[in-house]
């Protein structure tokens, strides 16, 4: 179906190529994941198939490449359009129309399809993907599950061949991204269409690959079975590693796979027991908040809740899209809206109990900082350097102060270069510097993972890991199960504006399946939730055999 | 009522088949945009033409009965009230400017007020001084009319979606509607971008104004804006936006200068048809050529675009009702004006009572048609469940939603 022969792309003459020398064929109907780090290439690769590289993003392509018989030289990504349907990472942005209906009919009325057939392959394609209730609605109300499946439903009227999607679950939260994936391999399978798929969280997606292309970030293009490629691969999903720790082959890739290879791993846990989660901390919480109310017209975002935080604890804050997460840390932050309650921030030694709604934006900083979902919204100036001497500036620091912090939390990263050439952990980590110049005693960050691959991630937990042992208060909101899993201390659940659940992790993490990581799921009844975690118990167990 | 009865029973040739082909007529449903603007249009051209304001200000009723009547909850059909805000300022500028500006010709003053000396360069202008109600009257009846006129066209506005306006543009002209549309849809997300942009400055403790300040929200902003329409852009392509036909040189240069001179045309004739004073064959025979030149270029250029149109607004008896109603409102103004001049633009001095002639009533009941000969638009509340399996019912017995003053010229010419 895709054919790529001896494919090399280069964007300009003097950096490396995002794309050498790759050969590879994708047959008709399989389910086929690209996996990779951020910037090795992913999307290249996948821009390629349809034609948007080199047509649309400039660079030259070497070799060529067909779809369904039809070079991609010849062919620009219009006319490729019958064939190969790509929906991007923002489904918002790539929206023409406004409502659901006319955004399913668009590519059709490109193609000059007859009315009586866009008609019919409307409402097919509505029932489909589960759509049908939203036919009339505003794109722009929708949710972003929701609009995500809108997105792949646009392209799937014009009946293309191939489906390209470029990380199509990383903004949703696990419920929805379950709605998406499982609108996918339906289409695998009851559609027999080629499904061409980029993902970060692995963990999600990989049991349904037929294959999978892996970019190292070289330029090559490791090509094979799932199973036997991660097992050769630095970045892979808890399952794979816990797979890798017992010594199973092939490794499992779903959890039904591990539980049924982990009978004697579970023997061996038997004995031991996960270490206890950290004492409740005996000291007065750093933040205080008490009954926080914040509205916004039709809908009541937090209800009236109260939020402690401690000192040296990692707090992660979680709950489908919509349910007040960000409204909450912004209102604690005192930026944004908060139309009840009071917020108290003791930072102990010689400050005085404060409400940072009370104070300027300037010393609010100094108590709580935020991370907001989109950092780069806070960037502005042309470089890396001139960003921290700003920082420096606004908060009174020392000359040098932002940027040693910065060197401490990404080290190496070239202080010449423009915010937005960074990658999103680098640009994320420069962020934080930047906040953290103003040494607030409690930090919070929305969505910090987004985007980022396995390693990124890892570095982010050393990196807040740091944080809290340094003393400070940290809370960071997220749908990463995994992420939760190995860095908080402390779950809150919020769903429509409430707490619902509140403990430590393992007690929030165990309770329910939505929230289980992979490791819990196979492991269970034992409350393991880490690879770190069995790691550390199995550790000792092996050295005197 | 009889007059509307009268049109049904032509539409429906066969008086068996009557009453099936008037229910599947009347299901609820948007109605053609370019029968609303013909229809609105007609209005406009009839209120140009008069400066009574009897007549005027029942155009202004019919106007709104029919939104009131027909329009969705759409945002932009909500927008009316505001036309007719700005209806009431117009009026209100146009009579304190006469007051402050206009001489104080007239016999019945109405009240003195000091008059403010200018300096010599300035005769000629007289700040306050008297005011008399010749002068007063002729500032409202002008404003008036601009008022009528701008609210007719506020309320296709109301009553069509503007971009289903845009999507029956023809072929040649899809590539500006579609700029259009995405301009409009830009609009409210640049808006977004620069009160999140705003909002996370704060969290930098920048509260600053002047340049540093619009330097720190304009970047992001422009940044996320060109992301946007870079990913909207690689969107559109693989969708298969601009797939064309390959059409010789020389067609392209002739279908350029068909559509220019076409539409050159069209403005002229317009303007002749709106300026009373200009000679005749400015008016409807330039228009018509125009038009004709025009559609003839568009058609041509139409060929080289392939695509086609989902459920495209499908142009009915009911639209041609709606846009007759709106042509018949403005002819049988014009008839009034041949017939009886000085009744369509009542004399200020001397003051004159305004009167209405049955002529002119007729117009008002045909301007009035649309309120109930339209289809009901889709999702509106009249029109929901218990109405749905009993439309021949709904139409006999139209809800007095209305308001009951301004229904009166249309239900009984």
């Amino acid at each position: 179906m895709i054919t790529f022969d001896r494919v090399t792309v280069r964007y300009s003459d003097d950096g490396p190529p995002p794309l050498r020398e790759v050969s590879l064929r994708v047959e008709e109907g399989e389910l086929c994941l690209v996996a990779g780090r951020t910037g090795a290439g992913k999307s290249t690769l996948l821009r390629a198939i349809n034609g948007l590289v080199p047509h649309f993003t400039g660079g030259t392509l070497y070799g060529s490449v067909t779809v369904d018989g039809r070079d991609t030289r010849r062919h620009p990504p219009r006319d490729l359009a019958d064939v190969v349907g790509v929906v991007g990472q923002d489904p918002l942005s790539g929206f023409v129309t406004d409502t659901v209906e006319e955004e399913l009919a668009y590519g059709m009325e490109q193609l000059a399809l007859p009315a009586a057939v866009m008609r019919k392959r409307v409402e097919e394609t509505l029932d489909l993907l589960g759509i049908a209730e939203l036919r009339h609605r505003p794109l722009r109300t929708l949710s972003g599950g929701q609009q995500q499946r809108v997105a792949i439903g646009a392209v799937l009227t014009s009946h293309p061949r191939v489906l390209v999607l470029d990380e199509p679950t990383s903004a949703l939260d696990p419920t929805a991204a379950e709605d998406v994936l499982a609108a996918v391999t339906r289409l695998v399978h009851d559609l027999g269409v080629t499904v061409v798929l980029a993902e970060h969280r692995l963990e999600r997606v990989v049991q349904y690959a037929d294959r999978l292309l892996y970019l190292p970030g070289d330029g090559r293009v490791v090509d094979g079975e799932p199973a036997a490629v991660l097992a050769g691969v630095d970045l892979a999903p808890p399952l794979v590693e816990l797979g890798r720790l017992a010594g199973w082959t092939p490794l499992p890739l779903s959890v039904r796979d591990a539980r049924r290879r982990a009978g004697a791993l579970r023997q061996r846990l038997a004995a031991t027991a996960p270490p206890d989660p950290p004492p409740a901390p005996g000291t007065a919480p750093v933040l205080a908040a008490r009954k926080i109310v914040v509205r916004y017209p039709g809908t009541v975002a937090v209800a009236g809740l109260d939020l402690d935080l401690h000192r040296g604890r990692v707090v992660a804050l979680m709950g489908r899209n919509g349910s007040g997460k960000s409204s909450l840390l912004w209102a604690v932050q005192g930026s944004g809206p908060r139309h009840r309650g009071t917020v108290t921030v003791d930072a102990g030694i010689g400050r005085d109990p404060v409400d940072p709604k009370q104070l300027s934006a300037g010393q609010a900083r100094r108590h709580v900082g935020l991370v907001p979902q989109t950092p780069g919204d806070l960037l502005y100036l042309e470089t890396v350097d001139a960003e921290c001497r700003q920082a420096d500036r606004e908060t009174g620091a020392a000359a040098g102060a932002c940027r040693s912090l910065l060197d401490r939390l990404a080290p190496g990263l070239p202080g010449d270069r423009h915010p937005r050439d960074l990658s999103e952990g680098q640009r994320l980590a420069l962020v934080l510097a930047v906040q953290l110049t103003a040494a607030p005693p409690v930090v919070l960050l929305d969505e910090p993972t987004r985007g980022l691959d396995y390693l990124a991630k890892r570095q982010f937990v050393a990196l807040i890991r740091g944080l809290a042992a340094a003393g400070r208060a940290v809370v960071v909101a997220t749908h990463d199960v995994e992420l939760v899993a190995i860095l908080a201390d402390r779950v809150v659940v919020m769903a429509d504006g409430d707490i619902v659940a509140d403990g430590t992790t393992a007690e929030v993490m165990l309770a329910s399946p939505a929230f289980a990581p992979q490791v819990a799921k196979v492991l269970a009844p034992a409350p393991w939730l880490t690879v770190e975690q069995v790691t550390a118990a199995l550790g000792p167990a092996r050295e005197p055999a | 009522m009889t007059e509307h009865r009268d049109g049904v029973d032509a539409a429906a040739a066969d008086p068996e088949r009557g009453p099936r082909h008037w229910s599947a007529a009347r299901l609820p449903r948007g109605l053609h945009p370019g029968a609303w603007w013909l229809w609105a249009l007609g209005l406009a051209t009839a209120a140009s033409h008069t400066t009574n304001p009897l007549l005027l200000a029942l155009l202004v009723a019919v106007a709104a009965l029919t939104v009131l009547r027909r329009r969705t909850d759409a945002p932009w059909a909500l927008a009316f009230r505001m036309y007719l805000v700005l209806g009431a300022v117009i009026i209100a500028m146009r009579v304190v400017f006469r007051i402050v500006f206009g001489g104080g010709q007239g016999e019945h003053l109405l009240v003195s007020l000091p008059e403010i000396p200018l300096p010599e360069w300035a005769a000629g202008i007289r700040l306050f001084g008297p005011v008399a109600v010749e002068q007063v009257l002729g500032g409202f009846y002008d404003g008036l009319r601009l008022a009528t006129m701008l609210v007719c066209l506020g309320a296709a506005n109301a009553l069509a979606n503007p971009k289903r306006l845009l999507k029956a543009v023809p072929g040649a002209l899809y590539a500006v509607g579609t700029a259009v549309v995405v301009a409009l849809s830009v609009a409210p997300q640049l808006v977004e971008s620069v009160l999140r942009v705003r909002r996370a400055r704060r969290l930098r403790g920048a509260t600053g104004r002047g340049m540093r300040a619009l330097r720190g929200i304009a970047l992001p902003v422009l940044a996320d804006a060109l992301d946007r329409s870079l990913a909207l852009a690689a969107a559109m392509d693989s969708r298969g936006y601009g797939r064309t036909a390959a059409v010789p040189a020389g067609q392209r240069a002739a279908t350029g200068a068909l559509v220019l001179g076409g539409l050159v045309g069209v403005c002229a004739g317009t303007y002749g048809l709106l300026d009373s004073t200009g000679s005749g064959y400015l008016g409807l025979p330039m228009l018509l050529a125009g038009l004709v030149v025009a559609v003839t270029g568009m058609l041509l250029a139409g060929r080289r675009v392939r695509r086609s149109r989902y459920r495209p607004d499908r142009w009915r008896s009911a639209e041609l009702l709606v846009a007759g109603c709106g042509i018949a409102a403005a002819a049988l103004t014009l008839l009034a004006g041949s017939v009886a001049p000085e009744l369509l633009y009542p004399p200020v001095s001397p003051l004159t009572w305004p009167e209405v002639t049955p002529l002119m009533l007729l117009a008002v009941a045909a301007a009035a048609g649309p309120a109930w000969l339209a289809p009901p638009p889709p999702g509106s509340p009249s029109t929901r469940a218990p109405t749905a399996g009993t439309p021949v019912n709904a139409v006999a017995a139209p809800t007095r939603t209305g308001d009951p003053a301004t229904s009166v010229p249309g239900g009984h010419p």
